[in-house]
């Protein structure tokens, strides 16, 4: 079937997006619509003194201006980390308190402390910087190794030394003793540097009270929006749940941002309460790097022991990780679970520790961004294992190779149980697309023209649908990470498929459908994707961690399933035959090996009408599911970068990237190279270009896109993606996943390339030309000094 | 206020305009033409991306009110019924993803086509991908995107 599973369809949703019809969050316009704008503290650390809102108030078009204790008063709460990480020593995590809007203390530059609105957004804005708010300073500590340190400026009280947890997962006294037998020890340190997530779509938000019903409606630009309503309701008494409805149209681009609830979605919908108004507020770029939640940020060091035989002996590993001046709704289970966990990365080791401390700074929050952790322990082994290799005097390949993962199910000393995967045909597939064998000669062309050249591996893993929701629970999580689905099959047999999954850019639209299309061998126009409205979806978890395919259609199938056995049953009652051999083909349902058949449309028809159902049946043909995976998933695979370097400037060109992924079962092949282009953009974007910079006062450096480097088509080469695939055992459909590897894996890639181009392992991310440039002059300066 | 007529996807418009008003909040708010999309502050991202007198433009830098007699195309007004190859070649290519930077990307493609063919220069990959300095994709990668412009070059 050409829209089935493995077909490259192309995308429905893409006729709105191309003609300028998308429905933003921004689109949406109200009757009556009025504006918020936020009053931000311009300094890191501050106790508020008092805040004057007489001037603001006077000015045309403003309608009110509201603060925190306003906000406290009225009940509504602190915002909540929904993971809940236990220290080493058995202490709960040292929460420090955050309010939507800070009443007595200001803890970085862009922590809100008033909105006004106002009847245009100009207006709002012009107000905005006429409130006085006094500040008292405080000293500041932007940087998490300072954070640490005795006598730092204490940015909680509720967390002593700034000190959110120290946790650990492993063996350290096992890893200790490989250590101690290896002949041979790896040591780094390796940082890896904070990043925005820059969706393209500014975050927005339209909240509307509707006093007569008492119910309040908010467009938002989230991944989740049930998910949303729950923690809006529960935690932060906005509304109940079944007076608030939260509708994420069209969203441009998540990458982890739009997870979470902020506080100006929070207030919006607040705000609309307290003047009666419906208030809109969208995030200029500006805004949106001192309030989006950053990604990544960790300094680690690490060893890593071998034996003689190239086998790893020990592996451990101490990250301090920065989780800004509050605790974002996943950010404690980031260093952690979805860190430490994947620090086994493809290989059979069996001595490993790992400890994390998490810290305050007086920096904007920090929490999940493409990958959330994994990107983080994948560039640290991957590193490490690269650097290995040289010290060894080993093809970094075969050091791998000898370490790897054949046998499935296989347990880490690290809490995960790998599933499936080949890691050799991954490893195979990508010296083979790559031309590895042909890479000496390309150095050394290069070099005839004065130009290094460097080839970089990253054999990644990284885990994804996460997963199961009772063992999760018993990690911390605060919520459920299954997800539902209902299928209604129409009278006229069309089909509308309604998913708790969110589509910000993944074209569940077009692949969701397909899995419909060839379970019921309908039509594809006949099917629609339902997503993102609260009011109309029964209940969603949303699109985070590579989880909507794993989960979101393995719910879809489930509930499928249901329909499938009901539209057995009332063909075998009017076809006289047995359940058993009614089979559905041909856009058929049929009576195998016999020309008795029904219409997909009359199964739908006869369940609607009811006139002639098996008897006790219920009318109607619409089912709905909820599947809780059993298991995370293991995407997997093979990166290998190669670079040429200009010696003179530090320039680095990336000539060739290949990719081969195993992402288990492919619905949409285009689709997931999509999806592997852009995750290695933002890959290759970490490893040269991006970096968010604070100064020793706390103050962003990196504002806006004339100093945050996003990559831009000129900085990227053609990609070369590949798959060699295994199936998932834990899902019905096969699938692993496949939005987050490129991002996961990418990053050492590259700087194992350019490390391997200059002679020098001592580089760090973003590899600028300068700090290329450093790296190399510093090792030609050892190498002469030799 | 100032007084501004202009043409907008084919049809006469006048409004009066505060002197500050962008051409990116005048065709968002006021002609309520959603497609043109604001993705920064500081005119690098490329979103806003309009024609005017047949030339790209960054909407978010342009005030309306110098636009008197201008002639003005944006997303919503590229094809007239159906779809413009460049529109047709992004869907072939997935050349799309949140669709956010589309419009921007689709009108700055159109622009360099229209160029690079009037200066009979060719539009190489290496040439569609500097042209594309001024537009910002945060999904894509930029793969799909030369892919389509490429696609699109051949066809208009």
């Amino acid at each position: 079937m050409t829209t089935g599973i493995g077909a490259r369809v192309k995308r429905r949703e893409d006729k709105r997006f191309i003609t300028g019809k998308g429905k933003y969050t921004d689109d949406v316009r109200t009757e009556n619509q009025a504006y918020a704008a936020f009053v931000r503290s311009p300094v890191a650390h501050a106790n508020v003194k008092s805040i004057d809102k007489s001037a603001a108030l006077e000015m045309d078009g403003v309608i009110d201006v509201l603060d925190g204790h306003q906000l406290t008063g009225d009940g509504i709460g602190n915002i909540i980390c929904g993971w809940a990480v236990t220290s080493k020593d058995g202490s709960p995590m040292n929460m420090g308190a955050w309010s939507a809007l800070a009443t007595q203390k200001v803890r970085y530059v862009g922590d809100a402390v008033a909105v006004v609105i106002a009847e245009t957004q100009q207006l709002a804005r012009l107000a905005a910087e006429a409130v006085d708010v006094e500040y008292e300073e405080l000293p500041v500590v932007a940087f998490a190794d300072k954070a640490l340190k005795d006598g730092a400026p204490q940015i909680h009280e509720e967390a002593p030394g700034n000190l959110i947890y120290d946790w650990e997962i492993g063996d350290a006294a096992k890893a200790d003793a490989g250590l101690a037998e290896a002949v041979h020890v790896t040591e780094m340190e390796i940082t890896n540097n904070r990043l925005s997530p820059n969706p393209m779509e500014p975050r927005s938000a339209v909240a509307t009270y509707d006093e007569a019903e008492d119910h309040y409606t908010l467009y938002t630009t989230s991944q989740n929006p049930h998910v949303a309503r729950l923690v809006l309701s529960a935690f932060y008494n906005v509304a109940p749940e079944h007076k608030l409805r939260v509708i994420a149209p069209d969203v441009g681009g998540g990458f982890g941002a739009k997870i979470y609830i902020y506080p100006e979605e929070i207030t919006c919908l607040w705000a609309s309460m307290k003047t009666n108004r419906s208030v809109k507020w969208t995030a200029d770029r500006s805004e949106a790097f001192v309030t989006d939640a950053h990604g990544r940020d960790h300094i680690s060091t690490a060893k890593m022991g071998f034996d003689a035989d190239g086998r790893i002996t020990g592996f451990k590993v101490d990250t301090i990780a920065n989780l800004g001046a509050y605790m974002s709704l996943f950010s404690s289970s980031v260093p952690t679970y979805l860190y430490a966990t994947l620090l086994s990365g493809q290989y059979d080791i069996q001595n490993l520790h790992a400890n994390v401390r998490a810290v305050y700074t007086n920096t904007v929050p920090v929490d999940a961004y493409r990958g959330a952790g994994r990107p983080e322990a994948c560039y640290l082994v991957e590193r490490m294992m690269e650097t290995a290799a040289r010290e060894l005097g080993m093809k970094p390949a075969e050091l791998r190779a000898k370490n790897f993962i054949r046998e499935f199910p296989h347990e880490t000393p690290v809490i995960m149980t790998y599933d499936s995967g080949d890691f050799d045909a991954n490893l195979a597939q990508a010296e083979e697309a790559a031309d590895v064998n042909g890479f000496p000669a390309r150095r050394e062309e290069a070099a005839k023209r004065g130009k290094l050249r460097g080839l970089g591996y990253s054999c990644y893993i990284e885990a994804c649908g996460i997963a199961p929701s009772a063992a999760v629970g018993g990690l911390g999580a605060g919520v459920g990470l299954w997800e539902s689905a209902e299928v209604r099959v129409n009278p006229v047999g069309t089909i509308e498929i309604l998913t708790g999954s969110h589509s910000h850019g993944q074209g569940h639209e077009t692949t969701f459908a397909q899995i419909v299309a060839e379970r019921f061998d309908q039509p594809i126009e006949n099917i629609s994707i339902v997503h993102g409205d609260t009011d109309k979806v029964q209940f969603g978890m949303g699109t985070y961690g590579s989880r909507s395919g794993a989960v979101g259609m393995s719910a879809i199938v489930k509930a499928m399933d249901k329909v499938e056995a009901k539209v057995r049953k009332i063909a075998a009652h009017q076809l006289e035959a047995s359940e058993d051999d009614i089979v559905i083909e041909g856009g058929e349902v049929k009576v195998a090996g016999t020309d008795k058949a029904l219409g997909w449309h009359e199964i739908g028809l006869a369940a609607y009408t009811a006139h002639n159902l098996p008897p006790d049946m219920e009318p109607g043909l619409k089912e709905s599911a909820f599947y809780d995976p059993s298991n995370f998933t293991f995407p997997a695979g093979t990166y290998i970068c190669e670079v040429e370097v200009d010696p003179d400037t530090g320039t680095t060109e990336i000539v060739q990237f290949t990719a081969s992924d195993d992402f288990g079962t492919i619905i949409n092949p285009m689709i997931v190279e999509g999806q592997v282009h852009g995750g290695i953009a933002q890959g290759v974007g970490q490893a040269m270009l991006e970096q968010v910079i604070y100064d020793e006062d706390g103050q962003l450096i990196t504002g806006s896109y004339m100093d945050y480097t996003m990559p831009r088509a000129a900085d990227l080469p053609n990609f070369s993606v590949h798959h060699a695939s295994t199936v998932c055992p834990g899902n019905p459909l096969g699938m692993k996943g496949c939005g987050e590897a490129g991002a996961i894996g990418s990053p050492p890639a590259v700087i194992n390339a350019i490390t391997d181009a200059i002679g020098n392992n001592d580089l760090a991310m973003p590899a600028t030309p300068q700090n290329v440039w450093r790296a190399y002059q510093a090792a030609s300066a050892k190498q002469a000094a030799e | 206020m100032t007084k501004v007529s202009l043409t907008v996807n084919g049809k006469p418009v006048a409004r009066d305009v505060a002197g500050g008003t962008l051409l990116s909040e005048f065709l968002r708010e006021d002609l309520r033409l959603t497609g043109t999309h604001i993705g920064c502050d500081t005119s690098q991202c490329g979103a806003c991306v309009v024609h005017v007198n047949g030339k790209a433009v960054k909407a978010c830098t342009t005030l309306a009110a110098s636009l008197e007699g201008a002639d003005v195309t944006t997303i919503e007004g590229l094809a007239n019924g159906g779809l413009h190859p460049m529109q047709e070649a992004f869907k072939e290519h997935h050349g799309l993803q949140c669709g956010f930077c589309t419009p921007g990307m689709i009108m700055s493609g159109v622009d360099m086509v229209t160029r690079y063919k009037a200066e009979g220069r060719e539009l190489t990959q290496e040439a569609i991908r500097h042209e594309l300095e001024g537009n910002i994709c945060r999904c894509t990668g930029y793969h799909n995107i030369v892919k389509a412009v490429e696609d699109a070059a051949s066809k208009m």
